[in-house]
């Protein structure tokens, strides 16, 4: 068993959580994700691994309340323990120093995000980091990324902090500003690491990805986290989850997300019922 | 019961098994086949001449002491004759329902030249049963503690048998599994209908009570590596038994159109995450009205029979072969073709056709016919120019085969594969490379089956307690 032992919630549809799980804290590298499972009727779902302490045994997860299991999960607290946590699956992040990288990321993407690029700043990079929500109420872990940053650009959907408009806006506005950029790191909604790659490939600058694939097993096993990367298939879990953004096909990407919407809203709205006070305050 | 056929002696009949009937069976995950009664088994031992040299023995990867257990049965000693085939085999409830004892024992069997053999599988599976529902499952005698410890990697039928057997030999074993439950095929491949949960649940708890231990939940090569289970946390020896549970996909367009499954990825959300109890428990799965499962081998008959219980209207096999060269057991043919599963034979997919959002619509095959034979002794299928049509499918599970998963050998230094990828080990010891590294089950040879797991788990304990107690590598 995995036990929480912290919790902070950011907003009533983003949470954190440290859970106790020794092994994953002792061997995780920046770019790798566990997969858990809340109790013996959970699905197992793929979770970044946004921190650790190795010595205490810690790691650290953050995510947005989306389906039945986010709510679930959401609904846990310090002391409750998931049944399984299994990782840190995937390989880690290709760290180097390129110069100056460009990391962007958009909603909870900002939490996959974080560790990459706090290594890319240990590598010796110039950090200028571009962050992405809808609103400012759901912009998370700014500070964070700030302290090793260094230059933070923050937009907004509705222009409630910061930039109104999208990510590739204030990147479009680096590169027409001249900006020198060796690399981008771009993790958050399928569609929106598909427009920043669409904006970057007129200047050929590379551009590093992290596929938010459905998952199953996590180790190879069953190939449902399957994608085309530009004439191979390959497994996210395994293969990725970092890819060339260049090569990726995210609309074969985002349609294979859409493969059980209607058995996503079926168990949410079955937990709904179940648990009306868990949704109380959330629209 | 069949109708008695006595020829000088000789009872050429085998008792019947009672089994759900089909047009029930097909709305349930409960199991197919119901197992004897003891009078039907009695009756089935009783067709056992017992040989002087018995030639069933010779077929048992496990050389389980068949005649003799057989003898016990006729006795009225069930719990004796399940302790007697414990002797060479941990398994006896497992292997009495899935090995393909029609090419193994059964077919060895004297009596196959006349009529039907002794139907060893049945009574296996009968008097394991029978000592699991007596509660009377024994411990056998302990050796006194070694001092040594043992990982074993992988909880399928190798990991298990090592582990039990090393346990009795007094050594202290560990069991690291990745997946969050043990039993490995047995849990995640093989349907409820042929092989019960309950049943490996019972297996491996008789494992724990032997004082192994399991932890779930490490992904060996990822979580830690072998060399520091060796070096960090004090394993003398370790047993590699991670199966071959790659997918192979076939490689032609549209292999990643919604409604496309691995044969792995089908039947683990409803075998290992219950899909088929969707809502109750979380893990969905979608079947379509119209399924095609490729593929001839038991892993496809599994997963068609398992679309029709999923409630698919049509469930085909298409296999490029003929039904002769079908490499699934005898009987689980029988079973999906009694449930109403479309066979279409000779045929072999090309591509697979998409709607405007991405949903399998149809499934573009070619015909085939026969060759020369290949070097597997089969006839090579060879497509028959301008045969191609459509099949009008809407789910496609592709089970072609599986391969060795690379993350313990790329992380483990002076572990040796061949050109598959698999292990190299010593068919004997089941040695690697590697000094104190051992390997047994799917990943030394490819997808293979559960008695031969199980065999190499045995030849491996025995091995490895002489590795700790000698040094000698
Ligand atoms: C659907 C299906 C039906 C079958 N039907 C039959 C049948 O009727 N009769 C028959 O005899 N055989 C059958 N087989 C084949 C048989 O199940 C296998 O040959 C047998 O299970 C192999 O046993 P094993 O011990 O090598 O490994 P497996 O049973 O494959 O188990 C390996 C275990 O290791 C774990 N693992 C993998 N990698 C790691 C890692 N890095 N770290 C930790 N753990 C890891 C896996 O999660 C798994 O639990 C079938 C197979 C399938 C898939
Ligand atoms: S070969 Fe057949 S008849 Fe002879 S001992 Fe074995 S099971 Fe009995
Ligand atoms: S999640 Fe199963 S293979 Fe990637």
């Amino acid at each position: 068993m995995f036990k929480i032992v912290e919790k902070r919630d950011w907003h009533p549809l983003i949470c954190e959580m440290w859970i106790e799980a020794p092994r994953v804290a002792k061997k995780h590298r920046p770019g790798q994700f566990v997969i858990l499972r809340l109790h013996e009727k959970g699905e197992r779902i793929p979770l970044t691994v946004v921190d650790k302490k190795p010595e205490e045994g810690l790691i650290r997860i953050i995510f947005q309340k989306v389906g039945k299991t986010t709510f679930e999960l959401g609904s846990f607290n310090p002391g409750d323990s998931l049944a399984d946590v299994v990782g840190p699956l995937g390989r880690p992040t290709h760290i180097e120093n390129y110069g100056t990288v460009v990391g962007i990321g958009g909603g909870v993407g900002i939490a996959p995000l974080y560790p990459i690029l706090k290594g890319m700043k240990e590598a010796g990079n110039k950090l200028i980091t571009i962050l992405g929500a809808r609103n400012k109420d759901l912009l998370i872990l700014e500070d964070e990324v700030k302290a090793i940053s260094d230059e933070v650009i923050v937009t907004t959907d509705d222009g409630s902090y910061g930039k109104k408009g999208f990510v590739t806006d204030a990147l479009k506005e680096l590169i027409d500003a001249g900006t020198k950029i060796d690399q981008v790191v771009a993790i958050g909604p399928a569609i929106m690491m598909k427009f920043v790659v669409k904006t970057l490939e007129p200047y050929n600058i590379p551009c590093i990805v992290s596929l938010n694939a459905m998952m199953l097993d996590g180790t190879g096993m069953c190939g449902v986290c399957r994608v085309t990367i530009g004439d191979e298939v390959k497994f996210v879990c395994v293969d990725g989850p970092e890819f060339d953004g260049y090569k990726v096909d995210f609309d074969e990407l985002m349609s294979r997300l859409t493969i059980y919407v209607e058995e996503e809203k079926i168990a949410l709205e079955r937990f709904k019922k179940a648990h009306p006070e868990i949704f109380a305050g959330v629209e | 019961m069949a109708e008695e056929k006595k020829k000088k002696g000789l009872n050429l009949n085998r008792v019947d098994m009672p089994r759900q009937d089909p047009k029930e069976r097909i709305k349930n995950f409960n199991e197919v086949a119901l197992g004897y009664t003891e009078e039907m088994a009695i009756a089935e031992a009783q067709r056992c001449i017992q040989c002087k040299k018995p030639f069933c023995v010779e077929g048992c990867p496990a050389e389980v002491k068949i005649p003799e257990f057989i003898a016990l049965i006729v006795e009225g000693k069930f719990i004796e004759a399940s302790r007697k085939i414990k002797e060479t085999n941990a398994l006896p409830a497992i292997c009495g329902r899935v090995c393909p004892q029609e090419e193994q024992c059964e077919e060895k069997c004297i009596l196959n030249k006349k009529g039907a053999p002794v139907a060893i599988g049945r009574l296996e599976r009968f008097v394991a049963d029978y000592e699991a529902k007596m509660g009377v499952v024994e411990k056998p005698e302990m050796a006194p503690p070694s001092g040594k410890r043992v990982a074993v990697i992988g909880s399928g039928p190798g990991g298990l048998t090592v582990a039990a057997d090393l346990a009795v030999m007094g050594h202290e074993v560990v069991v690291f599994e990745a997946l969050h439950k043990p039993g490995g095929v047995l849990v995640y491949g093989i349907p409820e209908f042929r092989l019960p949960k309950v049943i490996v649940e019972r297996e491996v708890d008789y494992i724990k009570s032997l004082g192994v231990k399991f932890e779930c939940d490490v992904v060996v090569g990822r979580t830690v590596t072998i060399d520091d289970l060796m070096e960090k946390e004090g394993f003398d020896a370790v047993f590699i038994g991670v199966g071959a549970g790659a997918p192979v996909f076939m490689g032609i367009p549209g292999e990643t159109l919604k409604g496309v499954y691995s044969a792995n990825e089908f039947l683990t959300r409803n075998n290992l995450m219950k899909a088929y109890l969707f809502p109750e428990y979380d893990t969905p799965i979608k079947v379509g009205k119209k399924v095609a499962v490729i593929g001839g081998g038991n892993v496809a008959m599994d997963a068609v029979r398992t679309a029709l219980r999923l409630g698919a209207d049509e469930a085909h096999i298409v296999y490029r072969r003929t039904r002769a060269e079908m490499p699934a057991r005898a009987e689980e043919i029988e079973n999906a073709e009694e449930e109403g599963v479309i066979f279409n034979f000779l045929v072999n997919p090309v591509e697979i056709i998409g709607d405007e959002n991405g949903w399998v619509k149809g499934m573009k095959c070619i015909r085939m016919e026969l060759g020369e034979p290949d070097a597997s002794g089969r006839r090579r299928p060879v497509p028959i120019p301008g045969s191609e049509f459509i099949m009008d499918v809407d789910t496609v599970v592709v089970a072609i085969g599986t391969q060795a998963n690379p993350v313990i050998q790329r992380t483990t230094p002076g572990l040796e594969v061949n050109k598959w990828g698999y292990i190299v080990a010593d068919p004997e010891t089941c040695k690697t490379t590697k000094k104190g590294v051992f390997a047994g089950g799917d990943i030394i040879r490819g997808a293979a089956t559960v008695i031969l797991a199980v065999g190499d788990g045995k030849k491996a304990a025995r091995a490895i307690d002489h590795y700790l107690k000698t040094g000698e590598w």
